[in-house]
């Protein structure tokens, strides 16, 4: 390995920040990436991460400040591909290293076609978005002007459906690894290690996201799970609907964008946080226990306290108070903001998943009982 | 679950003495569990025998007792005090040992004390090698295959069953201490032997060796709601092999995958819980095969630990202070975090920036050590550096550590590695040593292949690449030139952690020069701030590391501004006292309403706790990384004259106007001998003869014309590195030789027309004497107190017993000792502190030497006499008058009572068993402690306890003594045999007690000689106690083998005749009063002895 070739680039906020580094990753087309500019604060998962599709129209800014360190593995993907727009790091590893790696981390972000940029004061960058909220932003090897008409030209997430750039295009049937429920799972941008567990309490069959709440009940389903996905949950009101017709029909579990869409579906307000919590370290209260669970989060939108008569709170965020979990109090219902399944992140929360398990138990009766 | 209200009151016990493996990270964590315990309303009971810690001044706790920390004063404190509780667990090793000594001897139960933190079952399964093994396979962690053994029969199936290599580790200890590894049958033997030897209850686990492996720990809380956070990852460069303390590590963790890393976390939680710490931190270590990522535990400490202390500077998160309150009944998401104060402590610190810890050792104070690290911990002290990358913080790392390196390579230094060629480089490079980062480089740098250094290595590729690209860029920038130099090639150097000073070595420049040119290009220094949480939230508290980005995070003030340069990392010679001293002037001019600035590198540290200061530079101390804080700041005074030698040296490249305090001519004016001389014959003060030589011509002539045996000393070093006693031409000859070697290489001591040596004539026999006192600038004097020692002039005043007040100078002598102090003083123009030592010899007093700065003795003195010296000098400093501090309160008389305090110092020979275990002008000890008492025996004896040397109080002494000592060692013999000791002797040591009416046992052959020799004898256990007094570095192998069989019996060895003769007065005492204890707050306010104990 010799002294790398510097290739020199910039990001521009819509606001007109400017911030020097260096371009990394598959070249944007016209040397300008765009897309809404937010930061996580992981120290490890940087894969995990790129590869959620909940970050759909989104340009991730790493806090921690070396990236690319152990490089990246097959078994690590979170979905078939990133959907991301760009990723900002301080430092990414010239030199991958670990037992578990397929790729370097830059193949990865080359081979998908993900642009980034090096040498930036991630911290700047971060504190700016913490102070002003997460904004759209623009990257590349072009010229500052080019890039701030693109940045100011992005629309970022709000009002847009971002569901339908993720989805899947037809159902898909995973097997079970253990239990012997039926399971179907909406697909927002559904993330890998969901599936797992997913299917460690039965088949699960994973079905678009405008899929008919009709055609899922005609599958009989044990459960049906709501899954995590990018954006606004504002636009999606047809989702909504959807699911206001499963409601009480079977039991459901929702994750992230799925606890938005369930709670708006109940009539919950939902609002945009400024800057989000995408994260690995954010404590959050189990009202039933009073146990604090350490959780990963990446949300930027969030349900408003107390707007849902029909719902119990069950977990709250105690850096900030807001809604991490709530539970329907007439039909069989519930779900977390945050990202009980990891991946990446800690473990805390994964009773969530055997509580999935109780519900559909409690109204369905034990597994296999319909099959 | 809030505050616990059925309990009052806390016994808190501390760590002892600075020894390796235990230094002042239990100072920090002592000091900030008695602090917030205080806080929330309950009575603070602390015992900690030494002196030189911050905890114990008496502000810290409702009783202080500075005791020591033996099972039985334990028991008199507890039966005193009757505390509710114990919290055992922020004292380290010594402090958990102790508490299961009191368990287990009913003490607690006896007197209904709760142990809070951890139980004894708890300390019991993670202590106990064997218990632990089963406990961790119980809950399905993988450990590495081992076998426990207590005798070398069982040691022997064990390894015949688990097969070489294997690590031997006994239970019980601190700091790998007797731990070591074997690959072949003898080194088994020798090793497995050293371990149940080591250990207190003769337990060892024998464990197959995974040398080679990746090494991590996790810092990990939990509290009693059974809530667990990993408060930070620490990543070893240093594969297994090397112990931890004595690695290079990392934080947060690099090289593991998150779905290693939550593995990693689940572990740690698990164990945990099964150990059953119900409250508090934890440091949980791994090991991980890099070929296959299969992970197995290695070991928990169920305490804070000085691997918490790096994590919590590490993060901003502080461990020891939520481990208090966790123990007494909160839980964390109670507990607001500090920085944040919006957030709760019930989460896990994210870092953006990386943070690297290297330790600093002393092999050279220790001839005939390898100098090779392996699982027993040798290192003495460590620095901490924060860069936003590896390479930034590996490189501010080693400017941090003042061994003479500029950084990771550009300096003189460098070309050290240029004899060796590639192949005898990396056979180097493959054993451990404290030379191997630098090997790395060269290695790397000659483009020898990362996966050759890797291979012999064993060091993560990761690692290497991150340093083959300081290499690269160092190659690239001497291609390059200053001239051709732009904005962004000055700023990816500066972002590599490449300092001004490296780059003029590199182009051959002035560090001014290249620093103006940089400037001019646009380049500077930004600080940004330590916050726990990766800048998602604002932050409260001002702790800052410099980097070279975008943004400054520094806020402004306007109020003034006094910074305190700290004392770097920990060696010997210069270690906690200096550190108390910072932090006691940080503490008296916040009260005096100044905004103070702590400007230092150690980790282990009260000063760089965010809470000490108004503002905390976590920096290197060196020219460059000072005067960015001083841009940064703009401080109106700067402490140089606290910190030890580390700020001093640094005086001369600050703006003079900005130095607190005496002047830099001043200090000067006592260091350069010549202006000296001429001050002390102005005075009329008796000085010792000497002269100053730059070579060895000039040193020989000085001997000359003086006369031998003469005292060779360095200017500008601290804990005499480099000091001998020669006693003729030839030793005069190879100390100079020697000397000049470490001038070339640019070392601490080492010889230079700036820094000649000095020679003086040495008084043999004579009383050493050192005084503090302090110095307002209307020109009034303070004398803190005159300290007497024990042991003669030569041996180094940090190695020698002191006795404060002075035992044998007469009245008039001290007088006399008291008017040269203040003559020096206003000669000088001192503004601040200022020690004096004195050689004192049949009634003359001769001055040897002043330092007008705070002295190893300032916190000993302060808590001898109750006037809170470092706090007073620190004002006076700042220009207050110490008639205004008697008004204010802060300055008080020195308590009048009968009590006696004795300072102890603490040697490291266990640790180097190699090394000759003997007294002398350079100084070895790694810390102190004191006894204090009614009288001087009884505070004497007190002092051997704590400092591990408990005197025995029958049997047999072994002595053997040089012909001056003879008469000394004579009182000293008969007062043993008044006691009923037995005294055996070698000839010449017999005849004289003989003759003199002393009987003698049993005649001892000298080594080599027929019937039984010294060292048969003190290994067949039937010695209790050695006394060896050797005489100058002369032919000594059979006083050598002698004291090297002592310590590795570990039996008490006094090596002067006066320390045996203090040592048969404090027996007698002992045996006359009863074991009596007392706080620090009862002698500050003036303790009379009762008329039947008024005799000293």
């Amino acid at each position: 390995m010799t002294r790398q070739h510097i290739v020199e680039a910039a990001l521009v906020l819509a606001d007109g920040e400017v911030f020097e580094g260096e371009a990394i990753g598959a070249e944007p087309e016209g040397g300008v990436a765009t897309g809404e500019v937010v930061f996580n604060t992981v120290l490890s998962g940087y894969q995990e991460v790129i590869t959620d599709p909940s970050y759909a129209g989104q340009i991730i800014t790493f806090t921690v400040a070396h990236i690319g360190n152990y490089g990246v593995s097959r078994d690590d993907h979170e979905s078939r591909r990133p959907f991301c727009r760009g990723i900002v790091v301080r430092d990414l590893a010239r030199r991958r290293s670990s037992w578990r790696s397929s790729d370097d981390l830059d193949g990865l972000l080359r081979a998908n076609g993900v642009p980034g940029i090096a040498g930036i004061d991630t911290r700047r960058l971060t504190r700016h978005l913490r102070d002003a909220g997460a904004m759209p932003g623009a990257f590349g090897t072009a010229d500052a002007s080019t890039l701030a008409a693109a940045a100011a030209a992005e629309p970022g997430t709000e009002g847009i459906d971002l569901v339908s750039e993720v989805t899947c295009d037809a159902p898909t049937v995973i097997s079970s690894t253990g239990g012997a429920r039926r399971i179907v799972a909406y697909d927002f941008g559904i993330k890998a290690t969901i599936l797992e567990h997913l299917s460690g309490l039965g088949e699960v069959t994973v079905v678009p996201a405008y899929t008919p709440a009709d055609d899922v009940l005609a599958m009989q389903p044990d459960g049906v799970f709501l899954s995590n996905g990018p954006g606004d949950p504002g636009p999606l009101s047809d989702i909504r609907s959807i699911i206001a017709a499963l409601l009480g029909e079977v039991p459901i579990f929702g994750i992230c964008l799925g606890h938005q869409l369930l709670a708006g579906t109940l009539g919950a307000e939902t609002f945009k946080l400024p800057f989000g919590h995408h994260g690995g370290n954010h404590p959050v209260r189990n009202l039933a226990t009073g146990r604090v669970e350490i959780t990963s989060q990446n949300h930027n939108y969030c349900v408003a306290e107390g707007s849902i008569p029909s719902a119990q709170l069950t977990h709250v965020n105690l850096n900030d108070q807001t809604v991490e979990g709530i539970r329907c109090r007439d039909v069989p219902a519930f779900s977390v903001q945050y990202h009980p399944e990891a991946g990446p992140g800690p473990h805390d929360s994964r009773y969530l998943f055997a509580e999935f398990e109780d519900m559909m138990a409690a109204v369905v009766g034990p597994a296999g009982g319909r099959g | 679950m809030p505050r616990r209200d059925d309990i009052q009151s806390i016994l808190l016990i501390g760590s002892g003495p600075i020894v390796i493996g235990q230094a002042c990270e239990f100072d920090y964590s002592g000091t900030q569990a008695c602090r917030v315990l205080g806080e929330d309303g309950y009575r603070v009971i602390l015992v900690n025998s030494n002196p030189a810690t911050i905890m114990t001044d008496p502000d810290f706790a409702d009783a202080t007792y500075v005791e020591p920390l033996r099972l039985d004063v334990l028991e008199a404190v507890i039966a005193r005090e009757r505390p509710d509780a114990l919290l055992p667990t922020l004292g380290g090793q010594t402090a958990l040992n102790l508490a299961m000594e009191l368990v287990e001897a009913g003490v607690l139960e006896e007197y209904g004390v709760e142990l809070i933190g951890a139980d004894a079952e708890a300390i019991a399964t993670a202590e106990d090698r064997g218990r632990f093994k089963e406990a961790m396979l119980e809950i399905g962690l993988s450990v590495p295959d081992s076998g426990i053994a207590h005798t070398m029969v069982e040691a022997r199936s064990v390894v015949d069953s688990i097969g070489l290599p294997v690590v031997i580790r006994p239970a019980y200890i601190l700091g790998g201490k007797g731990t070591g590894m074997a690959a072949t049958p003898e080194e088994f033997e020798k090793a497995a032997s050293a371990g149940i030897e080591t250990s207190p209850i003769s337990e060892i686990l024998i464990e197959k060796s995974i040398a080679g492996w990746k090494e991590f720990e996790l810092e990990v809380m939990r509290d009693r709601a059974d809530n667990c956070v990993v408060i930070c990852s620490i990543e070893n460069l240093d594969p297994m092999g090397v112990h931890t303390g004595d690695s290079i590590t990392v934080a947060p963790a690099q090289t593991l995958s998150d779905v290693e890393y939550q593995e990693m976390r689940d572990a740690s939680f698990a164990c945990i819980r099964r150990v059953g710490v119900e409250t508090g931190g934890s440091n949980v270590q791994f090991a991980v095969n890099p070929a296959t990522g299969e992970q197995v535990i290695i070991e928990m400490n169920p305490r804070v630990s000085r691997s918490s202390a790096l994590a919590s500077k590490a993060t901003g998160f502080p461990i020891a202070k939520i481990a208090a309150k966790l123990a007494v009944g909160y839980t964390l998401d109670e507990i607001p975090n500090d920085i944040t104060r919006k957030t709760p402590a019930a989460f896990e610190p994210t870092i953006d920036y990386v943070v690297t810890k290297i330790p600093r050792w002393a092999f050279e104070k220790f001839p005939g050590t390898s100098g090779v690290l392996g699982t027993s911990m040798q290192s003495v002290g460590e620095v901490m550096a924060i860069g936003r990358t590896f390479p930034e913080s590996l490189q501010k790392g080693m400017r941090s550590l003042e061994n003479g390196r500029l950084g990771l390579n550009c300096d003189p230094a460098e070309a050290a590695l240029d004899e060796f060629d590639d192949d005898a480089l990396l056979a180097a490079a493959a054993i451990a040593t404290p030379g191997r980062i630098t090997q790395l480089e060269a290695l790397l740098r000659r483009g020898v292949p990362l996966e050759v250094v890797h291979s012999a290595t064993k060091v993560d590729p990761w690692f290497l690449d991150q340093i083959l690209s300081i290499s690269e860029e160092r190659l690239h920038l001497e291609d390059l030139g200053m001239d051709s130099m732009d904005r962004n090639g000055w700023k990816r150097a500066k972002r590599l952690g490449f300092a001004d000073a490296q780059l003029a070595h590199l182009w051959g420049r002035g560090a001014d020069e290249v620093r103006s040119v940089r400037e001019a290009a646009g380049v500077r220094p930004t600080y940004k701030t330590v916050d726990t949480c990766g800048a998602e939230f604002a932050a409260e508290t001002p702790y800052y590391y410099s980097t070279w980005e975008d943004e400054d995070e520094v806020v402004a003030s306007d109020r003034p501004k006094v910074m305190i340069l700290g004392s770097g990392p920990n060696r010997i010679g210069q270690g906690l006292e200096f550190d108390y001293c910072c932090v006691h002037a940080s503490f008296a001019l916040r009260d005096a309403d100044f905004e103070t600035i702590m400007v230092n590198c150690n980790p282990e540290t009260v000063s760089t706790d965010y809470d000490t200061s108004d503002r905390l530079y976590f920096e290197p101390l060196t020219a460059e990384d000072v005067a960015n804080v001083i841009d940064a700041e703009r401080p109106i005074a700067v402490i140089v004259s606290l910190g030890g030698q580390t700020p001093l040296k640094l005086a001369s490249t600050l703006p003079p106007g900005l130095i607190a305090g005496t002047s830099p001519e001043s200090i000067d004016r006592a260091e350069d001998r010549e202006q000296w001389n001429v001050l002390c014959s102005q005075l009329g003060i008796p000085q010792p003869s000497g002269g100053t030589a730059v070579d060895t011509v000039g040193a020989l002539a000085v001997a000359g014309r003086i006369g031998y045996p003469v005292l060779v000393r360095p200017s500008y070093v601290l804990g005499g590195r480099g000091m001998e006693i020669v006693y003729d031409d030839a030793q005069l000859a190879r100390a100079m030789a020697e000397l000049s070697g470490l001038g070339s290489l640019g070392i601490e001591g080492g010889l230079s027309v700036e820094r000649p040596v000095l020679v003086d004539r040495f008084l043999e026999d004579a009383t050493e004497v050192d005084v503090d006192a302090i110095r307002d600038h209307l020109g009034e004097v303070v004398i803190g107190a005159v300290m007497e020692h024990v042991e003669e002039a030569g041996v180094h005043s940090g190695d020698s017993a002191c006795v404060i007040p002075p035992p044998h100078l007469s009245a008039a002598v001290v007088e006399r000792i008291e008017e040269h102090t203040r003559a020096i003083a206003e000669e000088l123009d001192v503004r601040g502190p200022v020690n004096v030592q004195y050689a004192v010899k049949d009634d003359e007093v001769y001055v040897i030497e002043a330092n007008p700065r705070a002295s190893r003795t300032l916190p000993f003195v302060a808590k001898a006499t109750g006037v809170p010296l470092a706090k007073v000098a620190s004002r006076v400093m700042m220009g207050a008058t110490l008639d205004e501090l008697r008004l204010e309160g802060l300055l008080r008389e020195r308590v009048v009572g009968d009590h006696v305090a004795v300072k102890e110092a603490v040697l490291p020979f266990d640790r180097f068993p190699e090394a000759d275990p003997l007294l002398g002008p350079e100084m070895r000890s790694t810390g102190e402690v004191m006894g204090i008492d009614l009288t001087t025996g009884l505070a004497f004896t007190k002092s051997q306890i704590a400092a591990g040397g408990a005197l025995p109080d029958s049997g047999t002494v072994f002595m053997s003594l040089a012909d001056r000592d003879k008469a000394v060692g004579l009182e000293a013999a008969r007062g043993l045999v008044d006691l009923g000791l037995d005294v055996v002797a070698t000839s010449g040591t017999a005849e004289h007690l003989v003759a003199n009416n002393v009987p003698v046992t049993t005649l001892v052959a000298k080594l080599g000689e027929d019937g039984v020799d010294a060292v048969e004898l003190i290994r067949s256990g039937s010695v209790q106690m050695v006394v060896n007094s050797p005489r100058g570095r002369g032919p000594r192998s059979d006083g050598e083998h002698i004291r090297a069989a002592a310590g590795a019996e570990g039996i008490p060895l006094l090596t002067t005749a006066n320390a045996a003769l203090a040592a048969a007065r404090g027996l007698a005492d002992w045996r006359r009063f009863p074991l009596a204890v007392r706080t620090l707050q009862e002698y500050h306010e003036g303790i009379v002895a009762a008329p039947e104990e008024g005799l000293r």
